[in-house]
């Protein structure tokens, strides 16, 4: 996994809440067997005007010039702000793989659904919450503001706007060290091996049924 | 300190250790997978050069990219052939049980794993799937989880978590007869929003709850992700014990009787201290419709589009006006007079037998409207398939002018061939209304079984008490 420390990332806007997963990437694409090559469908049917299907150029597709990932102001976004419930929806990781393959690094809304706020940790994205008024103010700031940009300092939990104001935000101390160090949560669970171990013949013993 | 939730009590069961700062490693008794959020996990697996934990624990079936005719041939779109394929091969590979396309017992996820009684009280579920939800029903902790969790538990048979909190979702007394566990849980997440059980695990609990039979236990518990809740759950009793016991994977012989003694502890101490409770009056429920993109944008069928002029939450309004431009409905307009092209009886939310039986009763001797295109059932598995051709639910559709199809999640999602057209709308049993799901640009309706049935007869949303009276 890629380690997120410090961003300093161009930030696009999405002024829409409940944002589900369904609309980050449809799930035509979902029949992949890969984990990458997902960026290029991120928010697929907002993005073309024309019905997407894997394997298509997308070059020779009919381009939304109205959705704000197309504008040219935006393009090499690297943090995406959002309104509440972002991600809700199915478990979907490829949401995230969309997000991550396109570039965004960040996302910052009010509230996440839950299966998606923890799929980002696990690979490198960092979903920020912060209060709603902060929200509505970067929101504003960013629509009059050419190039805004934030610099996301995770280790010190805050973010910083080009005027120099500061946000912090709260993060979960385990994620937090996962995400700073790159860690694979795969290879710390089995360092407790013995203890799953330990667990499980207790349980059985218990409730053998569970494991027949 | 007051009692044990029911949650509290099956988390503390699977707690194998815990960091100071509470985040849990928490056991997977069950581990239920499908084609589309496996297959980048079977592989981080194998680069790692690691295998699985315990292969007894996980069970697979493809659902959601089969086809829904034609099963003896090869699948034809190519993508969804390979995902097919490769699960196949995954789980041949490293001896893991799959319920393969052929197989009488496939089925939709959901529905196969309660009905071969992998389900029991007591355990933790997860599924790469958020409708995991629906394994709640038996006094289980289930919750979906993503693609990189799925290898997690996988290596590991673990879940790094951290506690949600315990909401109660009360429905009191019973309700009117015609309305369904569907329509319960549908003015459940309209009271709470789609967001209201974000952070929580909710126990569904009161009279009309209780009055459920599994199945429709099942229906509710499924859509607690629809509320925000990762899991929904209800307590074991009577009716539980009886669905469980004598499926082919459940508990026999010399531990039955140890095992239904602790199954019985699986409810909430009557001390029990919930962060958060709502309580509804189940005599007040409806048959519901959505006319939104979201489930929480549902009214009982004799209400009106709402108008967005009149919303003063300005984020709000604007929701509405985005749903009513998408559905191609009008501020004020009556829901019944909504017409769908499409009728779609299925998903794991409302596919089981007992789902088609309400929705064949609606159907029975009547005739599907001239103006639907097209009406079609599902079923959940191959042996709900089974059972309802021999109840002869099958000719009540097929003679009222539905299609009967074979077994999957079909146009729930849409990842198949069953799909709408832009602009087409549909009265679906399913989960998700929200845009494109059943097919870009599609509209989808989500209903019961007994009013998707209504509206194909009639050609338009109805109360189906009206039907029946
Ligand atoms: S029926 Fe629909 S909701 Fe259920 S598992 Fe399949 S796609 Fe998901």
């Amino acid at each position: 996994m890629e380690k997120f420390t410090v961003l300093d990332g161009l930030v696009v806007p999405l002024d829409r809440a409940n944002v589900d997963t369904d609309a980050i990437i449809p799930k035509q694409y979902l029949k992949s067997i890969k984990r990458a090559g997902f960026g290029p469908n991120l928010f697929d049917d907002w993005r073309y005007l024309d019905p997407g299907e894997p394997g298509m150029d997308n070059s020779t597709r009919r381009v939304n010039e109205d959705f704000v990932l197309n504008q040219v102001a935006y393009q090499g976004a690297e943090v995406l702000l959002a309104r509440e419930n972002f991600g809700c929806g199915s478990s979907r990781e490829h949401a995230v793989w969309a997000l991550e393959d396109y570039g965004i690094r960040s996302v910052i809304a009010p509230s996440f659904a839950d299966i998606f706020f923890n799929n980002c940790f696990k690979n490198g994205v960092l979903p920020i919450i912060l209060a709603d008024e902060a929200v509505d103010r970067l929101f504003s700031e960013v629509s009059g503001h050419n190039g805004y940009s934030l610099h996301i300092d995770l280790d010190a939990q805050n973010i910083k706007t080009p005027s120099g104001e500061t946000f912090t935000f709260e993060v979960d101390p385990f994620r937090k060290h996962c995400l700073l160090n790159g860690l694979d949560d795969i290879a710390l669970t089995l360092q407790h091996a013995a203890d799953i171990k330990l667990y499980e013949q207790k349980r059985q013993s218990e409730a053998p049924w569970l494991f027949s | 300190m007051g009692g044990k939730t029911l949650y509290d009590k099956l988390w503390d069961a699977h707690v194998v250790r815990e960091e100071k700062d509470g985040t849990a490693l928490l056991y997977i008794d069950r581990h239920l997978v499908h084609e589309v959020t496996s297959p980048q996990a079977f592989e981080g697996l194998k680069l790692a050069g690691r295998s699985p934990w315990r292969t007894r624990s996980m069970v697979a079936v493809p659902d959601h990219n089969v086809p829904t005719t034609g099963r003896n041939e090869t699948i034809k779109d190519p993508v969804s052939r390979i995902q097919v394929e490769t699960l196949d091969k995954n789980c041949s590979d490293l001896g893991i049980t799959e319920f393969k396309m052929g197989d009488v017992r496939q089925g939709i996820v959901h529905v196969i794993g309660p009905e071969q009684g992998l389900i029991m009280p007591g355990m933790t579920v997860v599924c790469g799937d958020s409708h995991t939800a629906t394994h709640g029903a038996f006094g289980a902790l289930a919750f979906g989880i993503g693609t990189s969790e799925v290898e997690h538990v996988m290596a590991t048979q673990c879940l790094l978590q951290k506690k949600s909190k315990n909401m109660l979702v009360k429905v009191n007394g019973p309700v009117q007869q015609g309305v369904s566990a569907k329509d319960i849980i549908l003015a459940i997440i309209g009271q709470l929003g789609t967001a209201g059980g974000t952070g929580y695990a909710i126990e569904f609990s009161g009279q009309a709850i209780q009055n459920l039979s599994m199945e429709g236990r099942m229906t509710v518990c499924n859509m607690a992700i629809e509320a925000g809740a990762r899991s929904g759950m209800i307590a074991v009793d009577e009716t539980t014990i009886n669905y469980v016991l004598g499926r082919p994977y459940a508990v026999s012989g010399d531990q039955q009787a140890t095992a239904v003694e602790a199954w019985k502890q699986l409810q909430s101490d009557p001390d029990a201290v919930f962060d958060k409770v709502i309580e509804l009056d189940g005599a007040s429920i409806e048959p519901q419709v959505t006319w939104g993109t979201s489930p929480e944008m549902v009214l009982p069928v004799t209400g009106n589009v709402p108008d967005p002029d009149q919303e003063p939450n300005p984020t709000k309004a604007e929701g509405i006006r985005k749903a009513i431009k998408y559905m191609g409905v009008e501020a004020g307009q009556s829901l019944e007079s909504i017409r769908p092209d499409k009728i779609f009886i299925g998903s794991c939310t409302n596919a089981r037998v007992e789902d088609l039986r309400e929705a064949a009763a609606v159907a029975r001797g009547k005739k599907v409207a001239s103006t639907v295109k097209l009406a079609m059932v599902v079923p959940g598995s191959g042996l709900v398939k089974q059972q309802a051709e021999a109840e002869g639910l099958d000719q009540i559709f097929i003679e009222a002018g539905f299609e009967w199809r074979e077994p999957g999640c079909s146009m729930c999602l849409a990842m198949n061939a069953d799909r709408l057209e832009p602009q087409e709308r549909c009265a679906s049993t399913s989960n998700r209304n929200f845009e494109g799901r059943q097919g870009a640009g599609g509209r989808t309706h989500l209903v019961s079984p007994a009013m998707a049935a209504a509206a194909a007869v009639t050609g338009h949303f109805v109360d189906v008490r009206e039907l029946m009276a």
